[in-house]
């Protein structure tokens, strides 16, 4: 038997999600001050910055330590900088909104900064129960900044809705937990992994059914089809930003989790080729198809979110090393693209009135050339067209499958994408092809909104232009724990 | 000196052109309008320089670049030219120069846009003629679509939202296909070869599985045959055409077309030699219907535009049959065409835009005596209609003579059905022609049409120029064509004895078909080695 545990109590293991959470605690301290609430972006933000430069520090470290609680790894790292860069877009895109539509309370950044703890948690441990652990603490604060607009229905829906969906998800996984304790008598993934021959053979009902279950949680979260239910309202219904954040941080939160489970821990289950082959053929296909006929933007990227989920699931379907590069590379390329694209719709909800229907883009290109011009380029990313880095991000994916010989599977993903087209271009034929029959608001940029833009804007293009250095950060991903 | 740098300048000086209009005010439009004329006719003078520095006897490619790019992959900027890229590279830079001359007044609304989409087109275009890696390929490919979709869109006519994205699905469709297929031929160079590469020249030494060619053929023919284009993948290009504004119209007609033939001369043919003597006799069948269809169907178009885009079909038709005639005649005569074709067609659909821009109609009806309101604009109407049809001292009856000579070679049923081509589409484009200009003016609105400007006579007469240069004087074209050509053809002549002895084996041993062993070269043994899972 190897012992994994290292008893050491290493603080510095932990010091990104310290600062995090130190930076929450003392935006919810300074809260009761009128004055000092006002700093409360600007907390978050030092916060967010300081952690991203920790955990920058702790690139190239692979060190356990907690009692084998927290597993400090390239993966991990790699995702935790994914969560902070998508954290730290959303405070600079969601200020604004907050005040134009009342409800800018330091609470909303406290929230954020607790859920992206909960998903560095869960990207920094083998541990399923410390796993669990961090999904509840992502998780809890998403409930609640989905009713963040207390006064809207819509908002107040999205929460109940997302809250009873979750609870009932994370119910599944904490099941499929307890079956896999059952079979191993122990939570340590990486145990399971060194018995896994073993258990296997012994208790293969358990284990068998504890994965699936496990499976179904986290279905739920990165939203794969046919756990996908709740995803266009809660989308729908939830302040933008928010929206934003929904649609890049717990899924990629989730992508690390199930990479991490099983990728690197239960490679051996043949099965589950089969069964993510269904998934990622269900996900792509359905997300499309029912994005093909939305007249709301937001919805429309709802299921086009789906759509990309489905993109990722290949990569579980591949598997190896290419396969978990090419996931690392597409979910970061993709919280460069999807943020942009919600960050633009925000702005635009930001005019009195706007509901981000179809209808409110048309016309855009003339009266704000620049807007509409970014809008395109991260539809265009979304779409998957060379030389954006969309178009690099479907790449690697479909080259890691047809590799494996998944040729089908890749040609099944293009025809995909093809379909994708018609809706993304769909929003570019509003903004420039369509003529403005109302007239709205002038969009009020903000300093912190047009960076955002900027740095998106940049992501989306100049990462596809020269990939290399996003490609070298995937491929040192892949050293992990297990 | 400049060997090295040449072809990356003249590719990329339209971006930068770009880079520099952006940073002029939207409203003053005649600035932009020079500086970007000006940029087209540099990237031009640029594109003489290549024509000037080209060997043309030298074989394979020249001022070859390679560049790494993406390491890992094994991709890298890696480009070059053959005399059949020269050609079509000086064709895109002067029709590039020409379309921003003619849309100098029609375009009024959104110039920057506009200037910008052709320049980035432009790019495009360019880009995938010298690329010799196919990934660079495939990018080029696709990012051309992306300037287009706005031209037609934005500055399009009444249907343009359901031209522009049919165009842009249609296209769409083909090239993810030929993604997969470039994907999977990395893999199987790197089985082959232990290394990753996406270089065409590379690629091309390594001997496909006969069963892995009829695929890949398949995908990057579909692509191709999708753009040309060829029957009956065609729908799109009539409403592309004929919504699209004039100067997307040429560079359609003029170059994207040819980017479909393009690829089956640069990639299919020389790649996948084995699976083109297969696939043969239905591409040389469908481009006889697209020759036949596309000619009766333009008979009998109202709009003189929707007219010359269906000779378009008819046209295409033709490039492909004499390509596939595989030999020397028609794949010259091919792709001597395919540059008279960018001309003559292009040049006609200049003329009917200056007619449009001054009456905003195209029906034939409408029209009748323009020959006596307009004789400067007849006459070189004239010899475009003529040089379409292919009339001995225009650059057509080069390209067709030679594609019919290669046809006939090759099959005479096929040259008997492709000549009454020639003539039906001399009856179509006569008929209209006599329609338009000759006859008593008819109508009061035609009376005082104002015959062609100087700038519109700027446009065409380089055009005119270039119909009778080639119609009398080709052998400069040809020359640099031929090494080019017998490349390719050398390729697939191979392919054609093992086929022969192929079907040899077959019809000797029946029985040995019968356990599917079929032939006993390496590369048809090898096809039981794919696994498609």
């Amino acid at each position: 038997m190897i012992d994994f545990t290292s008893a050491s109590i290493d603080f510095e293991l932990i010091y990104p999600e310290i600062a995090l959470l130190a930076a929450s605690f003392l935006i919810l301290l300074t809260a009761f001050q009128r004055r000092l609430a006002q700093l409360a972006p600007l907390i978050a933000l030092v916060g967010i910055l300081v952690s991203l430069a920790l955990v920058a520090r702790q690139w190239g470290n692979q060190q356990s330590g907690f009692f084998g609680m927290i597993a400090c790894d390239n993966f991990g790292t790699a995702f935790k900088a994914i969560f902070l860069v998508t954290t730290v877009l959303t405070v600079g895109m969601a200020h604004r909104y907050l005040v134009t539509r009342n409800i800018n309370k330091p609470e909303f950044y406290a929230l954020m900064l607790i859920s992206t703890f909960g998903m560095m948690v869960m990207a920094n441990t083998t541990d399923l129960v410390v796993m669990f652990l961090g999904l509840e603490i992502m998780s809890v604060p998403l409930y609640v900044m989905a009713g963040f607009a207390r006064r809207s229905l819509e908002s107040n829906e999205a929460a109940i809705k997302y809250f009873i969906m979750g609870a009932f998800a994370s119910a599944f996984l904490l099941l499929g937990i307890a079956f896999l304790f059952g079979a191993s008598g122990t939570t340590d993934l990486r145990r399971i992994v060194a018995d896994f021959n073993y258990i296997a053979s012994n208790f293969e009902f358990s284990l068998y059914v504890g994965a699936a279950l496990i499976l179904i949680g986290f279905g739920f979260k990165i939203a794969a089809v046919p756990f996908h239910t709740w995803v266009p309202d809660v989308y729908h219904g939830a302040p933008t930003p928010v929206t934003a954040f929904f649609s890049v941080g717990p899924k990629a939160a989730g992508f690390a989790v199930m990479l991490r489970i099983f990728l690197f821990g239960f490679e051996q289950m043949e099965i589950l080729t089969v069964v993510f082959w269904v998934l990622a053929v269900l996900t792509m296909s359905v997300g499309n198809i029912l994005a093909l006929r939305q007249d709301n933007v937001k919805r429309m990227l709802a299921y086009s979110s789906i759509a990309h989920a489905g993109y990722m699931l290949v990569a579980l379907v591949v598997g190896g090393a290419e396969a978990i590069s090419a996931a690392v590379f597409y979910i970061s390329a993709y919280t460069m693209f999807n943020l942009g694209a919600f960050a633009v719709i925000t702005l635009l909800e930001t005019r009195s009135g706007c509901k981000s229907d179809f209808s409110e883009l048309t016309g855009l290109a003339r009266s704000c050339p620049y807007l509409s011009a970014v809008l395109a380029l991260f539809m265009f990313s979304l779409c998957g067209f060379p030389p954006t880095v969309g178009f690099f991000g479907k790449f690697y994916i479909f080259a890691a499958a047809v590799k494996s010989g998944f040729i089908w599977l890749a040609v099944i993903g293009v025809m995909n994408s093809f379909l994708s087209v018609y809706y993304y271009l769909r929003v570019v034929k509003a903004c420039y092809f369509d003529d403005a029959r109302t007239t709205y608001d002038p969009v009020p940029y903000s300093p912190a909104m047009v960076l955002v833009l900027i740095i998106t804007a940049a992501g989306a293009l100049g990462l596809g232009l020269f990939p290399q250095r996003v490609l070298e950060f995937a491929q040192s991903a892949l050293f992990a724990f297990l | 000196m400049m060997e090295n740098e040449i072809l990356t300048l003249v590719t990329f000086f339209p971006t930068i052109g770009v880079l520099l209009l952006l940073l002029v005010p939207g409203d003053r439009h005649d600035s932009l309008r020079s500086v970007s004329l000006i940029i087209a006719f540099i990237t031009m003078l640029f594109s003489f320089l290549l024509w000037a520095m080209f060997d043309p006897v030298a074989n394979g490619m020249q001022f070859e670049v390679n560049v790494p790019w993406i390491t890992s992959l094994g991709i890298s900027y890696h480009v070059g030219i053959d005399g059949i890229s020269l050609l079509l590279i000086l064709l895109t830079t002067i029709l590039s120069v020409l379309c921003i001359l003619s849309a100098w007044r029609s375009i009024a609304t959104g110039v920057k846009g506009f200037l910008i989409s052709i320049l980035l087109l432009e790019t495009g275009m360019i880009g995938v003629f010298c690329a010799l890696d196919l990934f660079l390929f495939y990018v080029f490919w696709e990012v051309m679509l992306i300037p287009m979709y706005f031209l037609i869109g934005v500055w399009g006519g009444p249907r343009k939202v359901y031209a522009a994205i049919k165009f842009v699905l249609f296209t769409m469709f083909g090239s993810l296909l030929m993604l997969v297929a470039i994907l999977f031929m990395l893999f199987e160079y790197q089985k082959y070869s232990g290394e990753y590469s996406f270089d065409l020249l590379k690629i091309m030494q390594m001997p496909f599985a006969y069963h892995a060619q009829l695929w890949l053929f398949a995908a990057f023919g579909l692509a191709f045959a999708i753009k040309v284009p060829l029957w009956p993948f065609h729908t799109w290009l009539p409403d592309a055409h004929v919504e699209a504004p004039t100067a997307a119209s040429v560079i359609l007609a003029g170059v994207l077309l040819k980017m479909g033939t393009y690829g089956f001369i640069r990639i299919c043919l020389p790649m996948f030699p084995e699976a083109t003597v297969t696939f043969l006799p239905y591409i040389c069948v469908l481009s006889l219907i697209a020759i036949i269809y596309g000619a009766l169907v333009a008979m009998v178009q109202k709009d003189v535009k929707s007219l010359v885009a269906f000779s378009s079909v008819s046209h295409m038709g033709f490039i492909m049959l004499g390509m596939f005639a595989l030999n020397t005649q028609g794949m010259e005569g091919a792709v001597l065409q395919m540059i008279n074709h960018g001309i003559s067609t292009g040049a006609l659909f200049l003329i009917v835009g200056m007619l449009y821009e001054r009456r905003h109609t195209r029906l034939i009806a409408e029209f009748g005596g323009i020959a006596k309101v307009m004789p400067f604009y007849a006459a070189v109407f004239m010899i475009v209609t003529l040089s379409s049809i292919g009339l001995p001292l225009t650059n057509g009856f080069v390209g067709e003579f030679l594609i019919l000579i290669g046809v006939f070679k090759f099959n005479t049923v096929y040259g008997i059905v492709a000549a009454s081509g020639v003539v039906l589409s001399a009856c179509y484009m006569l008929w209209m022609f006599q329609r338009v200009v000759f006859g008593k003016v008819t109508k009061s609105e035609n009376e005082k049409l104002k015959d062609v400007s100087w700038r519109e006579r700027m446009v065409l007469i380089p055009l005119v120029v270039l119909i009778f240069w080639i119609g009398i004087y080709p052998k400069p074209f040809l020359d640099r064509i031929e090494p080019a050509v017998k490349q390719v053809l050398e390729r697939v002549s191979r392919a054609k004895t093992v086929e022969a002895e192929r079907r040899f084996q077959i019809e000797t041993e029946l029985p040995a078909r019968e356990a599917g062993s079929v032939g006993a070269t390496g590369h048809v043994a090898g096809g039981e080695n794919l696994c498609w899972k």
